[in-house]
């Protein structure tokens, strides 16, 4: 495993184009772009203001840039630096930008969610859409691109729009069963579309491509519901994290469930193994330390960690949330699944310091890895079942159906991980920190168990 | 006065009475005490009359009372007073004794009824007692129901309160989850209100706007169709296909799993029979009849369903196999069920030497197993070793050669098929770079064009007057540009037009359907209609629209 020396970014941006050969950065207001496996900055752009969000779009030709403050968005050719645009919103202001599917359409959402404008690179058109919904989740893209699902809101009641992508074309508008739609979601397959509803009632509808309701499902009442969602890859399963710390797998043939995985504070009476997190402190003799070794060890004042197995049965920490807050920190807030659906990664927040891995083929609990401290991010390898996760300190953790390891990440002056990004290839991992990013290069023959 | 008048009765008869007593004193127990005159002549008689008042008066001077006789008396007669005096004596005692035993009796008459009447007491007390005591028990068994019952409905309280405590701790999640809800509402509704009282009174309104320094095609190429019904239908029609394709694959895989299922019941089902046919063979002839003739009526409905190719989607068929599969199974737990039965009586019976036999027969198998294992381990390892000789020999030179000659041939075709590809992308490579930096040309052209031409127009303006000749304003052009120039910005042209509004001759629209500009044409040919919107950046395409409008090329050729 390489690591690569630390770069500076601002705002946690730093995105790796789809084809996998560039590293695109925010500096600032500068745009940094690097190539991938030497580093070096190919691209430098300068926008007019520092930037909230950018993206590369679908072809890795263009990167957009939004400053919303200013209400501008610019975006820039990989290929012809010269070439520029600018889309000013004006008065109305702007709140989130994003790339169409077929990467020459930006959709912006003005402030207030008052509208989303379509703004096109090829003709300069401009279209409009209204009524937008202003939740966690209004809009989202099908893998392939084809069609655009968009939440509405008229008239005090919701609705999803299904927009063709291509021309814009409205192919379906229909109400949902919803009370306050908080989230949709595309199956992978583009056929499906999983609809839910707000944190006060457990309800997940799914609706077909052409509109019609398939089927609903509630698991209890009252108590507060979905926390988050996430399909399976191949489609076949739907996994549902809700406040009441479970998450209830449901199958695509008949959209019930099939399966319930609890996370118990007290693990026993299963197969799996509980990966845990032990920091042993370097013995500092201080007779025998030289420059050198003061220069070079940084590890001197970081600890060392590694994993050992804890024999069953174990017990997580767990802290209980304030009562008296809305949105408490209690239920499954983060769901993934492997590439192949074979394995599904969960973390329960009031237990926010062990990450659950699951077994889908057998439907029971694979693994547990409990850390030291709370966990920041963790994300699936898209090539194999490797499953990397961080958790703010200067580690990186691995986990794979062989085994857990822990590694330091190489920096001065210590660099903390905040989130990581798999590269598209599966080969390296983009390591974010507050204000810096660091890649990590996988062995090939690793790569290759 | 009556012991006088008796002793003056008696007075004769003294001697008689004294007689009396003595017999009665020697005979106490037979003879009565009251008033027995007829023993008279036992105790005294003329004979022994000293010895009998020596006796006397040794009884009554033992009774305490004065002496009748001492022996200074000397006459044989009795001293008449002493004798009364004793007499009287003896009667006061006597009197005394019988109302003494008056007394007894009385009291003996008071204790005994006391006794009756305490015995009666005792024996009501002691049913009284057994009473309560039985009240008391069945008081207890109440109390004791009343207290589970208490119990109960305490625990029942209990739950109660727990549920109420719960439905009251989600009523307070749900109650700050609204208000949290509602806050971020009312914040955004502020916030609204004042964006909106901003943007009144700001005069200067940023209206939105896009500058982009050439438009960029579409990402596969393509020309971009107007929305028509047809464009609508065919996405309907798309979108049903991919809905189709979908549930298509999805009962292509169902159809695979359940042959694939049925293929293991099938499979299971025959094991099964095989397994009960071999039990039936080592079994008892007894049994074998008795289970001959319902064995032979299932074997039959076993033959029937033994088609396992051909009726795989019939309910009749799948239904046939798991009724005769749940038979098998049953067949097959009974018999599980005989033998188990049938071992443990052995074990039973056998006793102590059972015991080790089992043991035995366990150590032997155990041999057996190890043997066996030690036998595939030699087994692998001859394997390996051939394996490994197979792998690195050259004795079989052919083979590997031959191996060999097909992996090369393999590797370069794959080799000239890279190849084709890697041409193939670069040449795309290069016709994308073509594109755009004829794009780029394109739109520096535009703008020198531009620039020439609002010069050029300044210069017309000027100098011409408004019905001035299009040719030759076409001519007149000092960039000698030739080819048609393939989009205006809306917005110079438009400045133009406004500072030249005299111009009626220079209309000009950015958008222009195909359709439209023939009719322009046609419609008033003197009017010079510039530039059609196409959206391409390829030079060739350019001359393809000389092609279209003959008229312009007219126009522009001199």
């Amino acid at each position: 495993m390489n690591f690569s020396e630390v770069f500076k970014q601002s705002n946690q941006l730093c995105k790796v184009s789809p084809d996998g050969k560039y590293l695109a950065t925010c500096v600032q207001y500068r745009l940094v772009i690097r190539d991938v496996n030497t580093l070096q900055i190919l691209n430098l752009y300068t926008c007019l203001d520092q930037i909230s969000h950018m993206e590369w779009s679908s072809d890795s030709l263009f990167i957009l840039c939004a400053m919303y403050k200013r209400a501008l968005v610019q975006v820039w050719s990989l290929e012809q630096p010269d070439w520029h645009c600018k889309i000013d919103e004006g008065s109305i202001g702007l709140v989130s930008s994003r790339w169409s599917p077929d990467g020459r359409h930006i959709l912006n959402t003005t402030e207030f969610h008052l509208r989303i404008t379509v703004w096109s690179l090829c003709t300069k058109a401009v279209s409009y859409i209204k009524y937008p919904k202003a939740c966690q989740k209004g809009l989202d893209f099908s893998r392939d691109g084809c069609y655009m699902a968009l939440a509405e809101r008229r008239d005090c009641k919701d609705y999803v729009s299904i927009f063709v992508c291509d021309d814009w074309h409205l192919l379906r508008h229909f109400e949902t069963e919803t009370q306050d739609l908080s989230g949709l979601e595309w199956s992978p397959n583009g056929c499906v579309l999983a609809v839910w509803e707000s944190c006060l009632e457990y309800k997940m509808s799914l609706y077909s491509l052409d509109g019609r309701l398939l089927s609903t499902y509630s698991a209890y009442e009252w108590s507060l519901g979905i926390k988050s969602v996430s399909w399976s890859p191949s489609s076949q399963f739907l996994a549902i994290g809700s406040f009441d710390e479970k998450v209830r797998i449901l199958n695509h043939i008949t959209w019930k469930k099939i399966a319930q995985f609890e996370h118990p504070a007290i693990i026993d009476n299963t197969k799996a193994t509980v990966y845990k997190e032990i920091e042993k402190r370097p013995a500092v003799s201080s007779d025998e330390m030289s420059l050198h070794d003061i220069t070079v060890a940084s590890s001197l004042f970081s600890t060392q960690s590694k994993y050992d197995i804890s024999p069953l049965p174990v017990q997580i920490p767990v802290v209980k949330p304030d009562p008296d807050r809305a949105n408490p920190k209690i239920g499954v807030s983060a769901l993934a699944f492997s590439s192949d659906s074979r394995y599904i990664a969960t973390k329960n927040d009031n237990m926010a310091t062990a990450v659950w891995v699951w077994d889908m083929q057998k439907l029971r609990l694979e693994a547990v890895l409990e850390q030291t401290s709370t966990i920041r991010c963790f994300q699936w390898d898209p090539r194999r079942p490797r499953l990397a996760l961080c958790t703010g300190n200067s580690k990186l953790y691995l986990w794979s159906p062989g085994g857990c390891v822990s590694v330091q990440v190489p920096a001065e002056g210590g660099f903390q991980v905040h989130s990581l990004n798999w590269h598209c290839s599966g080969d390296s991992l983009i390591l974010i920190g507050k204000d810096q990013l660091c890649l990590c290069y996988m062995d090939a023959d690793q790569n290759n168990e | 006065m009556m012991p006088e008048s008796s002793l003056v009765k008696d007075h004769y008869g003294i001697s008689v009475k004294c007689g009396a007593p003595l017999l009665r004193h020697f005979n106490q127990s037979s003879l009565p005490l009251h008033g027995n005159t007829n023993a008279q002549s036992a105790f005294c008689t003329q004979q022994n009359v000293p010895e009998c008042l020596s006796h006397i008066n040794q009884e009554v001077s033992s009774l305490g009372l004065r002496t009748i006789w001492t022996e200074l008396d000397e006459s044989s007669d009795l001293n008449v007073v002493t004798v009364l005096n004793c007499m009287h004596d003896l009667i006061q005692l006597h009197r005394r004794s019988l109302r003494t035993l008056e007394n007894m009796e009385v009291e003996q008459l008071k204790s005994s009824s006391k006794l009756d009447y305490l015995q009666l007491s005792t024996t009501r007390l002691k049913e009284q007692l057994e009473c309560s005591k039985r009240e008391n028990t069945g008081l207890l068994e109440r109390e004791r129901q009343l207290q589970q019952k208490v119990k109960s409905l305490q625990n029942c309280l209990k739950n109660e309160k727990e549920e109420m405590q719960k439905l009251q701790n989600m009523i307070a999640s749900r109650a700050t989850q609204y208000n949290h809800d509602m806050k971020r509402k009312e914040r955004d509704l502020n916030k609204l209100k004042e964006r909106l009282s901003q943007l009144l009174v700001d005069k200067k309104e940023r209206k939105q706007a896009i500058d982009v320094l050439n438009n960029i095609g579409r990402a596969d190429g393509k020309r971009s169709v107007w929305k028509t019904e047809k464009t609508e239908a065919k996405h309907e029609g798309e979108m049903y296909k991919t809905l189709l394709s979908d549930y298509d694959a999805r009962q292509r895989d169902l159809v695979l799993e359940n042959a694939e299922l049925r293929r293991v019941l099938h499979q299971v089902k025959n094991d099964m029979v095989s397994l009960l046919r071999l039990k039936k063979l080592t079994q008892k002839g007894v049994q074998n009849e008795r289970d001959g003739t319902q064995a032979n009526s299932e074997e039959e409905q076993e033959e029937e369903g033994f088609e396992p190719g051909k009726e795989l989607f019939s309910v009749h068929a799948s239904e046939k196999l798991t009724n005769s599969i749940r038979l098998q199974w049953r067949r097959l737990k009974s018999h599980v069920e005989q033998l188990d039965s049938q071992v443990s009586l052995a074990q039973v019976n056998a006793g102590k030497s059972s015991e080790t036999t089992p043991r035995e027969t366990q150590e032997e198998e155990v041999d057996k197993l190890k043997l066996e294992i030690q036998e595939y381990k030699d087994l692998i390892q001859t394997q390996q070793h051939l394996l490994q000789h197979q792998l690195s020999s050259s004795c079989d030179e052919i083979t590997s050669l031959r191996n060999d000659g097909y992996m090369l041939q393999e590797k370069e075709r794959l080799r000239g098929e890279w190849k084709t590809l890697e041409g193939q992308r670069s040449i795309f490579e290069r016709e994308r770079k073509n594109f755009t930096e004829a794009a780029i040309r394109l739109s520096h052209e535009r703008k020198a064009f531009e620039e020439d031409r609002a010069t050029w127009l300044k210069h017309q303006f000027l100098s011409l007057s408004p019905c001035g000749d299009p040719k030759k304003l076409m001519l007149s052009n000092p960039t000698g540009e030739t080819e048609l120039n393939l989009q205006l910005t809306q917005e110079k042209l438009s400045e133009f037009l406004s500072d030249s509004a005299s111009t009626p001759k220079y209309r000009s629209s950015s958008s222009l359907s195909t359709v439209d500009l023939h009719h322009a044409l046609h419609a008033t040919p003197e009017n010079l209609l510039i530039k059609p919107k196409v959206k391409t950046t390829n030079t060739e395409e350019s001359r393809n629209l000389w092609e279209d409008f003959p008229i312009l090329q007219e126009l522009s050729e001199p």
